[in-house]
């Protein structure tokens, strides 16, 4: 029975904060998951002994401080408590992409040597015992859901529960251990360990301290006011930075409530169960709601539909501006609550939203309507820019100051300078401690100082002092006639039109610009049972001519646009193909967190690239896929090259300045 | 052939106990047709029991026969050691089998929750003015067997289909909700007709899964019949042959695959 009542100064680590919230906030509700229909829960105190419980059951199976723990699965509840175990008795946690393919995960449990492995259930088991041999230092699994696992041989693997029992058994034996190890845990010691996606080359092990996690959780929680009363939908992979200072950072600072969904098709019905006051997702989850959303309101009565595009319309016009708290006149006010009453309530609580307070989007850069979409409808939806190594902030948008273009101000704590190269650093609390066992690449990514590059080029805007990015700086290059080439800026563009799913733009170095372009099948599929065009595979409806001809138009409309900017005309799209296939993760196309991996598919598709370069208006290709189980397969397919109309632009010498 | 009275241990470490149901020199005629010809087997606990044969061969009936809705002419069946008399579907569902059909029958208008909850059927005493009230033993009675749907649904994992209308489902996932519902009863054999007629590769695949764990978890015995015979040897622990209504093989798969009688009712013989 140690009693360690920390006070507020003694709050330096996760377990600690475990202490602080099972004591203040012990009866109020920390984690819900819905299973068998209902939503379970767990208050902060069953959290805590529940926790200790897991911690007890691993120094029972032999976990040593310093040891790597690597967590495998989808968003549950024991999963996330097995980051706080871990961290209890000394150990780091490290959790992986659940979806990543059997040999992605050897090389990442090879590269920390962990020497134990949680995961959720037999899928997962089963890509670790794959890869078994490759991993000298692995001692033990454990698994979470027990279904399917009784034949396996259990010499060296665990169920969840059990290591549970048995930490319960002998919890005279390790208590005063646990405690001690605990006690040990400072703001410097490693908190968690996560892998970067890695865009290029193999994956880094970010190293975060104490320090990182908590004082990044405690400023951007003070940033926007989020208090222990947040409820938030935890679905998003648990091995990236952001859900990990969501669902664990903020949650433990805070004591708010996560909630996992019961499983990954159901989200969108427990999104709208919850009703989360604090939210998170890519962009790509707004655009496919807003895309359902505008399919299902075309199959609605005509009355419906009528007020639902003349209310939407006054909502574009003024929704924004009263949400910053710009003037805006009486009648417009009136009109936007009987709107608020007849379409954007409802509206909201059929996505999940009506309870938002606070919403962001990062990872990519999301289209402006579909920004604008939601923000007209009162959803404070915002943008932040950051990543693993800063325990992602970097720039915020404060309240009332939202743009679609620009990423924010630096984010409390953080100061930003660039560089003649454009180059965005950062130096802030949350950087880094080390790239794990990689001198190298931590020296050249943070210097003596603790400036980190971001490896993004950006400005800060006169005026406002909000920072733009305008691409990755190593893909911002030079066209042969001395132009910029920054191709994120066109392909998002692209990425805006719902039938686009993916672009890659090609032409650094070049005389000029080509792209590869990916269909998005729910919006393109829907399109076609519309208009009756039958089509049998993914591949037969990318290469239909009304499908080309419609890419056609969006990407001459996006010449045209591209064209208005001086610094960035050269980058328009000359000659462009809609691939056969969408680009991967699977097949090492992407990364796991769904960013184009660009050599490697400059490489893979170099023959189409020429095709696209030389002229000629078909090609014929074979591409190697892989499979969800890890098999490879290919497929071939004669594609059809498109030219597109280019707006003519007057030559320039050298790019501005 | 096996057989041990006691019951065997598998190749993967699965104890199959003694005969659950037998079938004594079964003939089924319709009119002058003989559907089924004098065939005996038998089905042990825990065993995945396959059934198959070509085009005809009598495997459906033969599947009828044991779910008790069709009544031989001549010969017995046996269920846990009792000799069956004839009996309506109902009174052979109460015995503890559950179906699921070649043709999925499932109420289309009604959602998937409400298609498994019909299978707990035989669990709920309350009368239809307790449930219309639904107080007291109504409401303990559907909260009771809601949880055990629950479980089902988690097993098969079709939470995200829970309220969808039966109708609105593709084929691959109707034939879960099937064996969902037939698995709400709790049975203690269950027979599946053809459970992946059909199916893509990948459909096949989870439907192996789902009744290899099925019968793990349960401990559920399962008896079979399937065209594919990649996915029956497989997924079987015995297989029984048939052809023109009569048994041709019976054994293990690796048996009935150098059998030479089932290999020509495959490969076509004249028969003469």
């Amino acid at each position: 029975m140690a009693q360690t009542q920390s006070g507020a100064a003694g709050m330096l680590s996760l377990p600690a904060l475990l202490e602080r919230n099972a004591a203040q906030f012990g009866d109020r509700q920390a984690y819900r998951e819905k299973e068998f229909g209902i939503w379970q829960c767990w208050t902060w105190s069953e959290v805590k002994q529940e926790i200790d419980a897991l911690a007890l059951g691993l120094i029972n199976l032999g976990v040593n401080e310093g040891d790597f723990i690597a967590i495998i699965g989808r968003n549950r509840p024991y999963l996330y408590w097995a980051m706080v175990a871990a961290q209890s008795v000394g150990a780091v946690p490290v959790p992986l992409y659940q979806d990543a393919v059997a040999e992605e995960m050897a090389y990442v449990l090879g590269h920390c040597g962990a020497r134990f492995v949680i995961a959720g259930d037999q899928e997962q088991v089963d890509k670790v015992i794959e890869v078994q041999d490759q991993l000298s230092n692995l001692e033990q699994v454990i698994y979470l859901d027990p279904r399917g696992m009784r034949k396996y041989d259990h010499h060296t693997l665990h169920q969840y529960s059990h290591v549970q029992d048995q930490g319960r058994a002998a919890r005279d034996e390790w208590t005063p251990d646990l405690e001690e190890r605990k006690a040990k845990l400072t703001y410097d010691s490693t908190c968690v360990m996560l892998y970067t996606s890695g865009t290029t080359g193999k994956p880094k092990g970010v190293v975060l301290s104490n320090r990182n996690v908590i004082e990044s959780a405690r400023n951007s929680a003070d940033f926007d006011n989020l208090t222990v009363g947040e409820n938030i939908l935890s679905y998003l992979p648990m091995a990236w930075v952001g859900d990990f200072i969501f669902s664990v950072g903020q949650a433990y600072w805070c004591g708010f409530c996560v909630n996992c969904p019961e499983s990954a098709d159901t989200m969108m019905t427990d999104l709208r169960e919850i009703g989360p006051t604090y939210f998170f997702a890519p962009p790509r989850v707004f655009e496919g709601q807003l895309t359902s959303v505008m399919i299902r309101m075309e199959d609605a009565g005509a009355l419906k539909r009528k007020m639902f595009h003349h209310f939407l319309e006054h909502a574009k016009k003024v929704g924004g501006k009263i949400l910053d708290g710009k003037p805006v006149g009486m009648m417009d006010r009136l009109k936007y609550k009987l709107g608020d009453i007849l379409v954007y309530g409802p509206l909201k609580d059929t996505l999940g939203y009506g309870r938002i307070r606070v919403g962001y989007t990062a990872g990519e850069a999301i289209g402006p309507e579909i920004f604008e979409f939601y923000r007209s409808l009162g959803i404070n939806l915002k943008q932040l820019y950051g990543q693993t190594e800063a325990t992602v902030f970097i720039t915020v948008q404060p309240d009332g100051e939202v743009r679609a273009d620009t990423v924010g101000v630096p984010a409390p704590g953080v100061e930003i300078k660039i560089d003649e190269r454009r180059e965005i650093h950062y130096r802030s609390p949350g950087t880094f401690v080390e790239y794990y066992n990689n001198p190298e690449s931590t020296a050249s990514t943070k210097d003596p100082e603790g400036w980190v590059a971001t490896g993004d080029a950006g400005f800060f805007e006169e005026g406002s002092g909000h920072l733009r990015i305008i691409d990755r700086a190593k893909d911002v290059g030079q066209m042969a006639d001395g132009a910029m080439f920054a191709p994120k800026y066109v392909e998002n563009k692209l990425k805006f039109y719902p039938d686009i799913l993916e672009a890659v733009l090609f032409g650094n170095g070049r005389d000029r610009c080509v792209a590869f372009i990916n269909i998005d099948l729910t919006a393109v599929g829907n399109w076609a049972e519309r208009n009756n065009i039958a089509y049998a595979s993914y591949q037969e409806l990318a290469g239909h001519p009304k499908v080309l001809q419609s890419i056609k138009e969006h990407v001459e409309t996006v010449n045209a646009s591209v064209a208005e900017d001086q610094m960035l005309s050269g980058c328009q799209v000359h000659r462009f193909v809609v691939l056969h296939k969408e680009l991967d993760a699977d097949d090492g196309e992407m990364t796991r967190t769904r960013k184009v991996r660009r050599v490697i598919v400059e490489d893979k598709y170099s023959d189409i690239i020429n095709a696209l370069y030389d002229g000629s208006s078909q090609i014929s290709t074979r591409t190697e896929v892989t499979y969800e189980d890890g098999r490879k397969g290919s497929i071939s397919a004669t594609l059809d090259i498109i030219d597109a109309k280019v707006v003519p632009v007057r030559p320039q010498s050298v790019a501005a300045e | 052939m096996k057989d041990m009275e006691e019951g065997y241990i598998t190749e993967d470490g699965r104890t199959i106990g003694g005969v659950v149901m037998e079938m004594k020199n079964i003939t089924l005629r319709f009119g002058g047709v003989v559907a089924i010809k004098d065939i005996s087997f038998d089905i042990r606990e825990g065993e995945i029991r396959a059934i198959i044969g070509p085009n005809g061969a009598g495997k459906s009936s033969m599947l009828n026969v044991i779910s008790g809705f069709y009544v031989p002419q001549e010969g017995e069946v046996w269920f846990r050691g009792a000799k069956r008399p004839p009996m309506r579907p109902y009174e052979v569902a109460r015995q503890g089998i559950a179906r699921t059909f070649q043709n999925i029958a499932l109420f289309d208008g009604m959602s998937v929750l409400d298609n498994v909850m019909t299978g707990r059927l035989n669990y709920m005493k309350t009368n239809l003015m307790q449930q219309a009230l639904w107080r007291g033993k109504a409401e303990a009675e559907e909260t009771e067997n809601r949880e055990v749907v629950e479980r089902i649904i988690d097993f098969l994992e079709i939470q995200a289909i829970r309220k969808t209308p039966v109708a609105r489902l593709p084929y691959g996932l109707k034939k879960r909700v099937e064996l969902a519902r037939a698995l709400a009863a709790e049975p203690k054999l269950l027979l599946l007709d053809e459970p992946m007629a059909g199916m893509n590769v990948e459909e096949k695949e989870d439907m192996s899964r789902f009744i290899l764990d099925v019968n793990d978890e349960f401990g559920t015995t399962i008896a079979l019949i399937e065209h594919d015979m990649g996915v029956v040897m497989d997924l079987s622990d015995r297989v029984v042959v048939m052809d023109y209504g009569k048994k041709i093989g019976d054994g293990t798969p690796d048996e009935v695959r150098n059998n030479q009688d089932v290999i020509d009712a495959y490969l076509g013989v004249s028969h003469d």
